[in-house]
């Protein structure tokens, strides 16, 4: 968050003191709560309502729809916070079928002892993404957890969006022959928190890519209506995601180590803490395959959008029975591009 | 990168195969043993075989320290932090490897035990002085690299008279674990081990010099050159070794000389000699019963031995018979040779310690080389 970040602008309440279980018992407390916390920084004609549940209106085209629950530790990390990530991952699951998030939801689990003003701080900057978006929040729920059962906050948000005709996006789409772009640099959502986790002193901070994409998976489809496969390499990174994409679609994959974009920092950081790139977690970033001869259009289309500015091909897709994701390496040798094994980086997305 | 990039240009790399393809005779074959896992990882990582003449081959050294680590001591290390109740904190890599019945530190954690990933030693100490109710063991593993920062540890514990904190130290020597594989029978009188030469470890002779490989080199009459860690060290030291061989020469050349000297790092030698002394022997996975291959914790120290804090019972500790992790490390087998490799045995479910550190041979192998293979194996699920 920087200086003139609008978020600071948004004054919070008297809140104090931290989660108790009175919060999640649906008596006076909770009341309370949700007035001051979540209604009032939420706010939008939805909630207005006051309903058991949001009336949306009709929509015109196939609806999609996504859920994804949020554990992250630190909570608040370099270019973002859990609240944020919250709304830009279920945004962006929606992206990924090429489709128009319209609605979210949002339910809370809370730990006793929770401050207060952190919670605060975290459902402003929710509102804040809502809002950056244009994707309203339109239903939520708290609960409580007992102290020591739960770790300070878990958010878990439900996105439905709509689906325009004649899109067909799908991980199984990849055929022999297509091209494969990234929109940006690789690793530096997971290097961020990493870094906060390991109190890594780095010369430059790393901030994490949490943002929405829709916008930019909107011009993608504007210039390359026939886009067959997007994806957003979170957990797992780079490597994870193409080898989904290589089994969905029984194919191969081959990409090139040196076209792949890594900040000089995260490299740095990645060989200080033995990781490779490939594997860190993004939150900002796509992956999109598309025919070989429109990737330099989409190339185009992408570079020319402010969230795809160091976007590139990486490499293609070929015939493999065997679904083997390879990697020419920067000194000409090939390896294969494997998933991490286990769980090494626990909760960073 | 700056420093980093430039070791591993794709140019420089041509021109290095060029030379390696151009000397290396094709009448002869070549084979030399990367002693570190590092070299290993390297190696597949970059795809350094691909840029390698036919008949250059390198055999799998053992100096990777989770791979090395015999199974009785891993069960001594879940025995602490089960039966003794401590805080047991570990390098990430150790928590998965699989002890007697499969049981890792990584089970006994989820069934309740207190073990702790940590990136250094001094996390271990952190979490001392967070925790004065509590016991604290750092489970030290490791080859000469490693042993210094745990040797700091020590000196510090006892300057800011912890009692809570305790070391269970495991660290081991690589040249005795080179001069015990030169002297198996297996190098010496069977010959099913070919070795024309050694690269020579990197980060441990940041350490210890260059000077201890002398001893090989004279002894064995096999050239021995230390060599960095990125992939065009690697190739640069490949072939300084075929100019050897090819010159009937067996010296100790030095490659890495931005980072190693003869002599090596004397304080921290001196360092780990005040709080460390060698063990009459110690077991190695693969290498069976080495003497003076380890460490222990001198007497003057006691206090922070976890061995000497803690009665840990005698154990009968079990391989997988069907492992073939054992003479992996030895170089009589290559992960291919394994039953297991690639159908029970993966990087998610792995049987032995070979397949859990990203320097692990099988590791290695199954993660980035797998392509190579006659038959390439299915991407495990
Ligand atoms: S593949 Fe697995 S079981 Fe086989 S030797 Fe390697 S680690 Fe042991």
């Amino acid at each position: 968050m920087s200086a003139n970040d609008p978020r600071l602008a948004v004054t919070t309440s008297s809140v104090r003191g931290v989660v108790d279980m009175t919060h999640g018992a649906g008596g006076r407390a909770m009341a309370e709560l949700i007035r001051d916390i979540f209604q009032r920084h939420l706010a939008n004609e939805f909630l207005a309502q006051g309903n058991d549940a949001a009336l949306l209106g009709t929509v015109c085209g196939r609806l999609v729809m996504a859920t994804d629950a949020h554990v992250i530790s630190p909570v608040f990390f370099p270019g973002g916070d859990i609240g944020a990530l919250a709304i830009h991952g279920t945004i962006n699951d929606v992206a990924m079928m090429g489709a128009r998030p319209l609605w979210l939801s949002a339910s809370f689990i809370l730990e006793e002892g929770f401050p207060l003003a952190e919670l605060e701080r975290i459902v402003v900057s929710m509102a804040f993404a809502a809002r950056e978006a244009g994707v309203p929040v339109v239903a939520g729920d708290t609960k409580v957890v007992e102290k020591g059962k739960g770790d300070g906050v878990f958010i878990s948000t439900t996105g439905v969006g709509v689906l325009a005709d004649g899109t067909d996006v799908s991980g199984s789409n990849a055929r022999p022959g297509d091209a494969i772009l990234v929109s940006g640099t690789m690793g530096d959502h997971g290097v961020a928190i990493l870094s906060k986790r390991v109190h890594l002193d780095f010369e430059t901070e790393i901030i994490s890519d949490s943002q929405p994409l829709h916008d930019l998976v909107e011009a993608m489809l504007a210039a390359i209506p026939g886009i067959r496969v997007l994806r957003d390499p979170t957990r797992g990174g780079l490597s994870a995601t193409l080898n989904e994409i290589a089994q969905q679609s029984k194919v191969g994959i081959v990409i090139r180590e040196a076209a792949v974009p890594v900040k000089p920092e995260v490299a740095a950081a990645c060989e200080l803490l033995g990781l490779d790139p490939l594997n860190v977690a993004n939150e900002g970033k796509l992956i999109v395959i598309c025919a070989a001869q429109d990737a330099e259009t989409l190339l185009t289309a992408i570079r020319a959008h402010p969230k795809g500015q160091d976007a590139a091909i990486i490499g293609e897709v070929v015939a493999d029975q065997h679904a083997l994701v390879r990697m020419k390496t920067r000194l000409g040798g090939m390896r294969v591009v494997d998933w991490i094994a286990g769980e090494q980086l626990p909760r960073i997305c | 990168m700056k420093y980093v990039d430039e070791y591993r240009d794709q140019e420089l790399a041509k021109t290095i195969a060029g030379a390696i393809a151009t000397e290396a005779d094709s009448e002869k074959s070549y084979h030399f043993m990367e002693f570190c896992g590092g070299h290993t990882h390297a190696m597949f990582r970059y795809g350094v075989q691909d840029l390698m003449p036919q008949n250059v081959h390198f055999v799998h050294g053992p100096g990777c320290p989770v791979c090395v680590l015999p199974i009785c001591r891993l069960d001594d290390a879940v025995e602490l932090a089960e039966r003794h109740g401590v805080i047991l904190c570990t390098y990430g890599d150790m928590m998965r490897v699989p002890g007697t019945k499969h049981r890792s530190l990584m089970r006994a954690k989820a069934d309740g035990a207190d073990v702790r990933m940590v990136y250094s030693t001094l996390d271990a100490l952190k979490i001392a002085r967070e925790n004065p109710e509590r016991q604290v063991v750092f489970f030290a593993i490791g080859f000469e690299t490693t042993t210094p920062p745990t040797a700091v540890a020590i000196k510090r514990a006892e300057a800011e008279g912890f009692k809570n904190f305790s070391v269970f130290c495991n660290h081991v020597l690589t040249p005795a674990a080179i001069s015990h594989i030169l002297e198996s029978p297996e190098v010496r009188e069977l010959g099913i081990v070919k070795i024309d030469g050694f690269l020579g470890p990197s980060h441990v002779s940041s350490v210890i010099g260059s000077q201890p490989f002398e001893f090989f080199a004279e002894e064995f009459q096999k050239p021995v050159v230390i060599a960095g860690f990125e992939p065009l060290d690697v190739m640069q030291s490949v072939l300084m070794l075929i100019r050897q061989v090819n010159e009937d020469r067996h010296e100790v050349e030095n490659e890495y000389t931005r980072v190693v000297t003869e002599e090596g790092n004397l304080k921290a030698q001196a360092l780990v000699s005040a709080v460390f002394e060698l063990r009459k022997t110690f077991d190695w996975r693969g290498l069976g019963t080495v003497p003076y291959s380890a460490l222990r914790i001198r007497d003057a120290y006691a206090d922070f031995d976890a061995e000497k804090r803690f009665e840990l019972s005698v154990k009968a500790s079990r391989e997988v018979t069907s492992c073939e992790c054992p003479s992996i490390l030895r170089g009589v087998k290559k992960p291919t040779d394994c039953k297991l490799f690639g159908t029970v045995c993966t990087p998610q479910n792995p049987i032995g310690s070979c397949m859990v550190s990203s320097e692990g041979a099988c590791a290695a192998y199954w993660t980035y080389g797998r392509f190579r293979e006659p038959k390439p194996l299915e991407a495990a699920k």
